[in-house]
């Protein structure tokens, strides 16, 4: 019988449930809990904090996370790897070292994983003449005047496995591939040979990435998932020997099945069999999976091979601002009164002599998030009527959220459900994203240990 | 007879840059086989035709006995860019297994 250990995902994105990674750390046997923070909107956010105070810009629900099972972590033996560290890698870490301080924990390591944060050299690359040509149009990043929030490449998974070889009990990253911070334990425990090895454990973190989508969430026979609200999330099991199966605690809710894991399998997928990562290239036309026992999947026959010379780069940059604002309206002909409500709304603004790069008018309830399949529901006892404009001039886009309300007494019978105030104008932050030389980056880790 | 897709295969979409990707996952080999004959990309694209406004790529994965869609240009901009409900693509899935397909009468179905 081979060694194995459990590697778990508790946060599956930025604002999932904040009790799942308790819920796993404290629900069975694990020996890794992994969590992903960063959505690629997240950086800029984060970029921002820090301009406001230089210490934040990282995920604060993960030292919360980590005060409330401290004192549990090294009697149990558990390690946590998660890509809270944002902007601000040192300052997480900080903060994780004051509640150890506090709760006086000692010989805890804390590691922190940096070295994707490229926003201070994009000046020292144009003049050097890296182009960071746009993946899609080809255009150069730097062809046309932009203002850049954030700039981070999507780091292979070395400096991660160095921290845990370091004996790192927490390791905090910034950018990184979500099935990486999986495959990092993988390659510190077993040291897997070859590319197949490290498909292998970039599947596993694949599955994993979404929390709760690989046990039964957002799964399609949603009605043969038990207990949905007690959803236990995603443990792979992962063997010496190469084997990998995906489970969950016993005694928790929803479903691990040959089912639910091929629909992760393919979420966000591109081209199958060829799934490029920073660590290797995996086949997912190669891969496996059996039902090997309750809520029990096992993975196999999973090809890899070597990586390319690139890595892939998040960069966001301002591209103007968007606001949506929305209202009920009810009772008799309510779609032909939103469709009013919402010709009322543009046609005010034009007299006010507001007009939009870009407007977007929806009669929710009706059919539109599936516009052309099903027939528009046109007697429609209610419907939410949502508007959103988009502009560079954010003047233009808060007046359009002073717009909405008037509607209430001004417009047509039955309108109600404006709450929350007007809508304001929001950044909009788009993403460039670009290929950059890998020897250009270069994983920077340090590990520390409170008390020394 | 004409039955929604839904009876042969169970699907999840989710974003991809500015589009969406759909995988549709048959029951089982019969079912793959008639996918894979029926659900050609243009079958695919006239069905979103009000949501997709770019081309569809599709991808076999027979080890899954699935399909990959990537619906192009069928976010509205993608994500944090568009102002549509559905900027992700996340309903894209149940879209698809809304369709209805013809298929022979004693064909086994879920």
């Amino acid at each position: 019988m081979g060694r194995s250990v459990r590697i778990g995902n508790g946060q599956g994105f930025w604002g999932d449930s904040i009790d799942a990674p308790l819920r796993l750390f404290r629900g069975g046997p694990i020996d890794y809990v992994t969590m992903d923070y960063l959505a690629e909107v997240t950086m800029s956010i984060m970029q921002k904090q820090k301009l406001r105070n230089p210490e934040r810009g990282y995920a604060t629900d993960f030292v919360q996370f980590v005060d409330e099972v401290l004192p549990d972590l090294k009697k149990r033996g558990v390690r946590i790897i998660a890509n809270a560290g944002g902007v601000n890698t040192e300052a997480c870490r900080a903060a994780i070292m004051e509640s150890a301080k506090r709760q006086n924990v000692s010989g805890l390591r804390v590691a922190t994983v940096s070295g994707d944060d490229i926003l201070d050299r994009l000046d020292q690359f144009r003049d050097s003449g890296v182009r960071l040509a746009h993946m899609e149009t080809g255009e150069g990043l730097f062809d046309a005047d932009r203002k850049i929030l954030a700039a981070n490449v999507y780091m292979p998974t070395d400096g991660m496995v160095r921290a845990l070889d370091e004996g790192a009990d927490i390791v905090i990253t910034g950018r990184c591939t979500d099935p990486g911070l999986v495959l990092a334990p993988v390659l510190h425990e077993f040291k897997l040979d070859g590319w197949d090895g490290i498909a292998l454990g970039t599947v596993a973190g694949h599955i994993l990435e979404c929390g709760a989508q690989s046990t039964g969430g957002n799964f399609t026979r949603w009605w043969e998932v038990p207990d949905m609200a007690g959803i236990g999330y995603p443990i792979a099991e992962v063997s010496d020997e190469g084997g990998l199966v995906i489970t969950k605690h016993e005694g928790t809710g929803g479903m691990v099945t040959v089912e639910t894991v091929a629909e992760q399998l393919l979420y966000e997928m591109g081209r199958p069999d060829h799934y490029i990562t920073p660590d290797c290239i995996v086949d997912f036309t190669s891969i496996k999976i059996a039902q090997d026992g309750v809520d029990r999947v096992r993975v196999s026959s999973v090809k890899g091979s070597m990586p390319t010379e690139t890595l892939k780069v998040s960069i966001s940059y301002l591209a103007g601002y968007k606001a949506t604002g929305q209202l009920v309206v009810s009772g008799p002909d309510a779609l032909a009164k939103a469709r009013l409500c919402a010709q009322v709304v543009w046609d005010r603004l034009a007299m006010s002599g507001c007009h939009f790069d870009d407007t977007h008018e929806e009669c929710l309830g009706v059919g539109v998030v599936h516009e052309g399949i099903v027939p528009p529901a046109e007697n429609a006892p209610e419907v939410v009527l949502r508007l959103g404009v988009k502009d560079v001039d954010r003047a233009k886009v808060d007046r359009f959220g002073k717009e909405i309300a008037p509607l209430v007494t001004s417009g047509p019978p039955g309108v109600t459900g404006f709450a929350g105030g007007r809508p304001k104008a929001q950044e909009i932050v788009a993403y460039w994203p670009a290929l950059i030389d890998r020897k250009l980056v270069r994983s920077e880790v340090s590990v520390v240990e409170v008390g020394s | 007879m004409r039955v929604s897709l839904s009876r042969l295969a169970h699907a999840r979409s989710g974003d991809k840059g500015d589009g969406s990707n759909v995988g549709l996952i048959a029951y089982t080999d019969e079912g793959y086989a008639l996918l894979r004959e029926l659900m050609t990309p243009e079958v695919v694209k006239a069905h979103f035709s009000a949501i997709c406004k770019g081309s569809v790529d599709r991808y076999e994965v027979p080890n899954l006995r699935a399909l990959n869609f990537i619906l192009h240009d069928s976010l509205g901009g993608g994500g944090t860019e568009s102002v549509i409900t559905d900027a992700q693509g996340k309903t894209h899935a149940q879209g698809l297994l809304l369709m209805e397909i013809d298929v022979p009468d004693d064909f086994e179905l879920k």
